[in-house]
C-alpha cells in the first residue's frame, strides 16, 4: 500500500467568542479604541469574559493515494472547519496537516466567477483561482465548454445564465482540475438529478485515475457510493472512522439518542446585564434523555438575569412537525409564577403531569423568556424533541390517538 | 519515460510568527495576479456606460477645476509653466497612488466571498488591484501627452526619470495598501477613514500647488511626506526639470523600502486568519 498522502495529526482550531451576536474577530476600530482602558483595566485585573470555542480538536487520520474519504457529522460538528483547513483558506490553531501532491478544493460551484464576464472569460477566471495554470484551461477547454454543454453562449456574460448553465459550467471547470488531491464541499447538493449522475460519474473516474478525493456531505446516499472510508464528526472530534457503509451506520445509530435533540445550550457567553436563557434540557422524570409517550416528561430551563430582573416569566411552546402548536406551557399564566434575578443563574424545573402525553414523533420547542412582560430572549427551534412509542399509561400498548389522555373507565349497570 | 519529480508537499501549521514571503509560491500562482488585474480593467471599461470616456473624463474635468480655482482665481505659483500643465502633472502620480490606495485598500474586503472558498496566496489580491490602477494611469499618460503637445513643452532627457518614479509610486502605494487592505479586515470601520485620509494627504501634498509655496524653514519637514518628492519627480520628468529633484527622490526610496517591508510582514503575520474575520 502506498504512504499516506494526507496526514494529520493532532489537528485543532479555536475561535476566541466575544459577547454574543458578535461574530468572532469581527471589530470596529472604534470599539477597540472605546473599549482599550476596559480591556487592559480586565487584562491586568486577570482574564476578560472572552470565552475559547474549539470547532475542531484533536483531529487525526491519514489518506492513502486513491482513496476517497468521507467527512459526516451534524451542522457545527466541524466538517467545514475541516475542510477550510485542509484548502488552506484558514490556518488551525494546533497540530497540522501534511499534504504531498498538488491540492485542489472545489467548496462552491463557479469559484471566482464573475456575472458580468462572459462564459469564456469565467472559465479561465475560474481556472486560474482553482490553480490551474492557463495552459492547462486551453487544453481543456473544449471539453470544459462540451460537459458543460453552454456551447451557444460562451460570450454571453454569465449573469443571463440560468442557474442551470451556471451550475454545469462551474462543475464542468473544476472537473478538469488537474489535481492529485481533491477537496470537495457538498457542491453535489446542487443541480438536477441528471447532472448530479453526471457529477458523481466524474468523482468515481477520478478516484479510478488514482486521485485522491475528500469529500464532505450530508448526504449519506453519495457517501456510501463514493467513498472508500468515512470519518464520523462530532463536536469537532473524530467519534468514529470505518469503511463507509459501517461508519454511516454508526452515524445513523449515533443520530436518534443524540443529546442535541433534547438539549439547547446558548452557543457563546453573553453580556452579564442581559437576562437569556442559557440552557434547556427536555428528559425524562430520572434525568435521561429517553422519552417515551406517556412517560413522564421534564423539562430544566437555565436563565441568566441580573440583579435587577424582577418578575421574570418563561414560556415554552412545543410543536409538531406540521408547525401546530401542541402544548404551550406558561409560567405566569399557568403556574402563577414569576422569578427574579440575583445576578446569577436560576434554574427552572418544569414537571409535565403523568396524566397527558405527546404522541410519538418529532418535536420543536420554542422558548422565550420576558422580564416585566417584555420579551427579553426568544429561540426559535431550540431543540427537538424525540418521543419513544411508549407503554400507554402502564398498559404496553401505543394506541392511534392524536391526544393521549390518562383515563378511568367503569361500567355499570343502570337499572 | 517520464521521470516523476517528487510530488510537492503542503505543510500546514498554525500561522504563528514569520513565516516568509514564500516568493515561490507567489511566482506559481502568477496566473491569479494576471486574471484578477484582467477581470478588473474588463469590469471598470464594462459596467460604466462611458468606460474610457469617463477614465479621461474624470481626471481632466478635475485638471480643470483646480486650474480655475487655484490658478486663476487664487493665482498659486505654478514655477513658470502654464498652471493647467503644473495640475495635471501633479494630479498624474498623485491619482496612480491615491487609486491604487483605494482599491487595493478595500480589496480584500471586496473579495471577501473569494478568500473563503479557495486557497491562493493573498497578497496577489492588492497586486492585482494596484496593477488595474495603472491602466487608469496610462490613459491619463496619454491625455498628458496631448496637453504637452498642446503646450508645446517637451521635457526632453528628463521623460527618463518618469518609469522610474512611477515604479517609485507603485511600490510605495502597494506598501501602504498592504497595510490598509490587512486592517480593513480586522476593522471594518477603517474603510470610512480611508478617503478622508487620503483627502489630507492630498493637500499636505504640493499637487495643486507648488513647493515654492511652503516657506523656507518649514521645506525640510514638510518634504518629510514621500508624496512630495514624488510628485516633484513627476513634474521634472514631465515638464523637464526641476531644483534638486534627485535628492528629493531620497526620502520617497525610503519610505517605500519601509513600507513594503513592514507592509510584507504585517500582512502575512494576518493573511492566514483573514477567512476568519471576513
Amino acid at each position: 500500500m502506498s504512504d499516506p498522502v494526507i496526514r494529520c495529526e493532532n489537528l485543532g482550531k479555536h475561535y476566541t467568542l466575544r459577547h454574543a451576536g458578535v461574530r468572532p474577530g469581527y471589530r470596529t476600530l472604534r470599539e477597540d479604541l472605546l473599549h482599550l482602558p476596559l480591556r487592559l483595566l480586565a487584562a491586568w485585573r486577570g482574564g476578560g469574559r472572552e470565552e475559547e470555542f474549539w470547532a475542531l480538536r484533536n483531529v487525526s487520520f491519514e489518506v492513502r493515494s486513491g482513496e476517497v474519504l468521507g467527512i459526516i457529522g451534524r451542522n457545527g460538528a466541524g466538517k467545514s472547519t475541516l475542510l477550510k483547513i485542509l484548502s488552506r483558506i484558514t490556518a488551525p490553531s494546533e497540530g497540522g496537516v501534511d499534504l504531498s501532491g498538488r491540492v485542489g478544493s472545489l467548496l462552491e460551484v463557479g469559484t471566482g466567477f464573475h456575472p458580468e464576464l462572459t462564459g469564456r472569460e469565467n472559465i479561465y477566471l475560474s481556472g486560474a483561482m482553482l490553480g490551474m495554470r492557463r495552459h492547462e484551461v486551453r487544453t481543456h477547454f473544449d471539453e470544459i465548454v462540451a460537459f458543460a454543454e453552454v456551447e451557444q453562449f460562451l460570450d454571453t456574460p454569465c449573469k443571463h445564465y440560468s442557474s442551470g448553465m451556471y451550475t454545469r459550467l462551474g462543475f464542468a471547470v473544476a472537473a478538469h482540475l488537474r489535481t492529485d488531491i481533491l477537496l470537495v464541499d457538498e457542491v453535489l447538493a446542487v443541480g438536477d438529478a441528471e447532472f448530479q449522475k453526471r457529477c458523481l460519474g466524474k468523482m468515481e473516474e477520478l478516484s479510478r485515475n488514482g486521485r485522491t478525493v475528500v469529500i464532505i456531505s450530508h448526504n449519506l446516499g453519495i457517501v456510501q457510493a463514493l467513498c472508500s472510508r468515512c470519518l464520523v464528526l462530532k463536536e469537532g472530534r473524530i467519534s468514529h472512522q470505518a469503511a463507509a457503509t459501517a461508519a454511516v451506520q454508526f452515524y445513523l445509530a449515533q443520530g436518534a439518542i443524540s443529546e442535541e435533540t433534547n438539549v439547547f445550550r446558548l452557543p457563546s457567553s453573553t453580556d452579564p446585564r442581559q437576562a437569556v436563557i442559557k440552557r434547556i434540557e427536555v428528559s425524562n422524570w430520572d434525568a435521561t434523555p429517553n422519552m417515551l409517550s406517556a412517560g413522564p416528561l421534564q423539562l430544566v430551563v437555565d436563565c441568566a438575569l441580573a440583579a435587577g430582573h424582577k418578575g421574570a416569566s418563561l414560556l415554552l411552546g412545543v410543536y409538531d412537525m406540521l408547525g401546530n402548536r401542541v402544548l404551550f406551557l406558561d409560567s405566569t399564566v399557568i403556574a402563577g409564577f414569576s422569578f427574579a434575578g440575583h445576578g446569577n443563574t436560576q434554574r427552572v424545573t418544569i414537571r409535565l403531569s403523568r396524566d397527558f402525553a405527546l404522541r410519538p414523533g418529532s418535536y420543536a420547542l420554542n422558548a422565550a423568556l420576558l422580564v416585566g412582560g417584555r420579551i427579553e430572549h426568544h429561540i426559535q427551534n431550540a431543540c427537538r424533541l424525540e418521543i419513544a412509542p411508549g407503554s400507554f399509561f402502564e398498559t404496553g400498548r401505543a394506541p392511534d390517538s392524536p391526544v393521549y389522555v390518562r383515563q378511568e373507565w367503569n361500567v355499570s349497570t343502570s337499572a | 519515460m517520464t521521470v516523476v519529480s517528487p510530488p510537492p508537499l503542503v505543510r500546514i501549521r498554525p500561522a504563528r510568527g514569520w513565516l516568509g514571503l514564500r516568493l515561490g509560491e507567489l511566482w506559481e500562482y502568477r496566473d491569479v495576479l494576471v486574471m484578477l488585474a484582467t477581470r478588473d480593467i474588463k469590469l471598470r471599461y464594462k459596467q460604466t456606460a462611458l468606460g474610457i470616456v469617463w477614465v479621461v473624463l474624470q481626471p481632466l474635468v478635475a485638471g480643470l477645476i483646480f486650474t480655475v480655482i487655484f490658478g486663476r482665481f487664487a493665482g498659486l505659483p505654478s514655477g513658470g509653466h502654464p498652471y493647467v500643465l503644473f495640475v495635471f502633472a501633479g494630479l498624474l502620480g498623485w491619482n496612480l497612488f491615491a487609486g491604487i490606495l483605494q482599491r487595493a485598500g478595500n480589496s480584500l474586503v471586496a473579495e471577501s466571498k473569494l478568500i473563503s472558498k479557495v486557497y491562493f496566496p493573498r497578497l496577489l489580491i492588492p497586486c492585482a488591484a494596484a496593477a488595474a490602477a495603472l491602466v487608469d494611469f496610462a490613459v491619463s499618460l496619454g491625455v498628458m501627452a496631448v496637453l504637452l503637445t498642446w503646450h508645446g513643452v517637451w521635457p526632453g532627457w528628463w521623460l527618463a526619470l518618469l518609469p522610474a518614479v512611477t515604479l517609485l509610486t507603485l511600490m510605495l502605494a502597494v506598501g501602504i495598501s498592504l497595510w490598509i487592505s490587512a486592517l480593513n479586515v480586522r476593522y471594518r470601520d477603517f474603510m470610512y477613514a480611508l478617503p478622508f485620509l487620503i483627502q489630507v494627504w492630498m493637500y499636505a501634498t504640493p499637487v495643486v500647488y507648488g513647493l515654492e509655496l511652503i516657506p523656507e524653514r518649514w521645506r525640510a519637514l514638510f518634504s518629510l511626506n514621500p508624496l512630495v518628492g514624488i510628485i516633484e519627480g513627476n513634474r521634472a520628468a514631465l515638464l523637464g526639470g526641476g531644483d534638486a529633484v534627485l535628492s528629493l527622490l531620497l526620502i520617497p526610496a525610503l519610505a517605500t523600502t519601509l513600507a513594503l517591508a513592514t507592509g510584507a510582514w504585517f500582512f502575512q503575520r494576518v493573511e492566514r486568519d483573514f477567512a476568519d474575520n471576513l
